[in-house]
């Protein structure tokens, strides 16, 4: 009886040193010297790969790591940090070496002001207001930013594909978005500054969507890579005069390791595209399927895998 | 304080008056769906809470179901029935939701006011012949008012507080400067919507005193014991 004690004594013991070794490796916030993987990575042949509290980035993410494993890569997952504030140290410091973001939104981090509008303005002034030490890759033509969503419906009823083409409609018309919306510059005064729009505004809030389809609201205010665009047939209208900010989907690399993995990279960001990157959302909100699975199914779609 | 002064500047800018969102259009919806909500939720609780204080039966079920009704989140409950009635319906969902919240004060006001009206009060008036019905409205009711009349004062001050989060589907009032102003970061914007909403909850509870103090019937010299919180 005492050395059945014992034994599970022992057993327990040997568990909970493999538990807090195994928190130890896989902590995103531990110092490098406590973890031999991670102080090897520059120069070395890990490659720390990050991502944001945000399921859609993960599945970015995940795509990223399961590409360079396949490219003989040592990987290191260190996902869901959080947000921008939480994980950007990380990144300067070289803590992390591959990271999915966002144009519009990165430039913005670092330049609140600046007046890049267009998909490449914003990319050009992103390269510039990067801290040295980080690269941006090529970007991809997949965004997830603002925009101004009609249904599938009225944009066939109406002829419409970009914002501008809001003005052939002869109906009044109504925005839709958070409260906040009716302030900001891409809310109804930027529509009228830019584009000579008369947009009524509704603070529709949590159920812009359900409104849209309801009819209370023509026009809403959806993010592009809303899985809703797909599974409700909506048509986000293109913006050519830059009413947004573009905000496309990028790979951020540390300098040291980003010539090494451009090659397997840049050919998956060629590959995103805006309606692929709203499939793989769906895939995850509808389909309720992990990032690994849809990671790896879409890299074997693209033959990239 | 600069938020203080920054807020009051807020509130005080001659822009308030006017525009969609004006102070004076905010304050009049809030006020609507506060009073709407209390008199639906007045007229489901006070017969039902006569009802269980004259017969004495129910009580428990009225209790626990009252006290399950104040733990329902609001806030979820108003984007549920939305989600549930349709997003045309949003008026209507967020009145039940606030007729919800405002029941079980009420409920409680009225049993809780019948309760305490003393016993032998109430034998003396069967006594002398009345019918049940005069037993509740000639003894019951008027000397209960007092706690029914406070049940009503918490229910409004609950409800007033809560119809700040019709904004945030679309239905405007008080809330609407305070959801808005969060997100934009303008925290005069905050506080001065805050300010309002906290006056408007200290005017209301202020008539209601009053009203409690002259539901106070002549001749009674104690207040009723208890509480309708």
């Amino acid at each position: 009886m005492n050395t059945t004690r014992t034994t599970i004594a022992l057993a327990g013991a040997a568990l909970l040193g493999v538990a807090l070794a195994g928190c130890g490796s896989s902590d995103p916030l531990a110092p490098p010297s406590e973890d031999p993987a991670a102080s090897e990575a520059p120069g070395g042949d890990t490659i720390v790969v990050g991502s944001q509290t945000y399921y859609s980035n993960e599945i970015i993410a995940e795509i990223y790591a399961q590409a360079l494993e396949n490219a003989g890569f040592e990987v290191e997952r260190a996902f869901s940090i959080g947000q921008r504030d939480a994980y950007e140290p990380s990144l300067e410091s070289g803590e992390i070496d591959l990271f999915p973001e966002y144009t519009g939104n990165l430039l913005q981090f670092f330049d609140a002001d600046t007046p890049a509008r267009t998909p490449d303005d914003v990319y050009a002034a992103l390269t510039e207001a990067l801290p040295d030490g980080l690269e941006a890759l090529e970007m991809s033509t997949a965004t997830d930013q603002d925009s101004y969503t009609v249904t599938a419906a009225f944009a066939q009823e109406h002829g419409l594909t970009s914002i501008a083409d809001l003005a052939k409609v002869d109906t009044p018309l109504t925005l839709g978005g958070p409260p906040e919306l009716e302030e900001r510059p891409y809310g109804p005064t930027g529509a009228k500054e830019i584009y000579g729009l008369d947009l009524a505004f509704s603070a529709t809030g949590d159920t812009t969507v359900e409104d849209l389809l309801a009819g209370t609201i023509q026009v809403a205010n959806v993010f592009t890579a809303d899985p809703r665009i797909q599974t409700e047939d909506l048509v986000p209208l293109e913006d050519p005069e830059g009413l947004f900010l573009a905000s496309n989907v990028v790979p951020i690399a540390s300098g040291d390791v980003a010539d090494e993995i451009a090659d397997v990279i840049d050919p998956i960001s060629a590959a995103l595209t805006p309606e692929g990157l709203v499939a793989l959302n769906v895939q995850s909100t509808q389909d309720q399927m992990s990032p690994e699975e849809i990671a790896s199914g879409w890299l074997e779609e693209q033959g990239l895998l | 304080m600069n938020l203080l002064a920054d807020a009051l500047a807020w509130l005080f800018s001659p822009e308030r008056l006017s525009g969609s969102h004006g102070l004076p259009a905010a304050l009049a919806a809030h006020l609507f769906y506060t009073f709407l909500a209390v008199a639906i939720a007045a007229a489901v609780g006070i017969p039902l809470g006569w009802l269980i204080g004259h017969t004495g039966r129910g009580r428990e079920i009225a209790v626990a179901a009252s006290g399950a009704a104040r733990a329902i989140p609001s806030f979820g409950l108003i984007l549920l029935l939305v989600l549930l009635l349709g997003v045309t319906r949003k008026p209507e969902a967020a009145v039940i939701a606030f007729v919800l919240l405002a029941i079980p004060s009420i409920l409680a006001g009225a049993y809780t006011g019948i309760e305490a009206v003393d016993r032998r009060t109430v034998d003396a008036g069967r006594a002398m012949g009345m019918t049940e019905w005069q037993v509740l409205w000639r003894i019951e009711a008027p000397l209960g008012l007092p706690l029914l009349v406070g049940g009503l004062r918490s229910a409004v001050l609950q409800v007033v507080a809560t119809a700040t989060l019709a904004a945030y589907v679309n239905l405007g009032g008080l809330g609407y400067d305070i959801i808005q102003g969060i997100q934009l970061r303008r925290f005069d914007q905050v506080l001065g919507g805050a300010i309002v909403v906290a006056l408007l909850a200290l005017v209301l509870d202020g008539a209601f005193a009053l009203l409690q103090r002259a539901a106070r019937p002549r001749g009674l010299l104690e207040p009723p014991t208890g509480s309708s919180r």
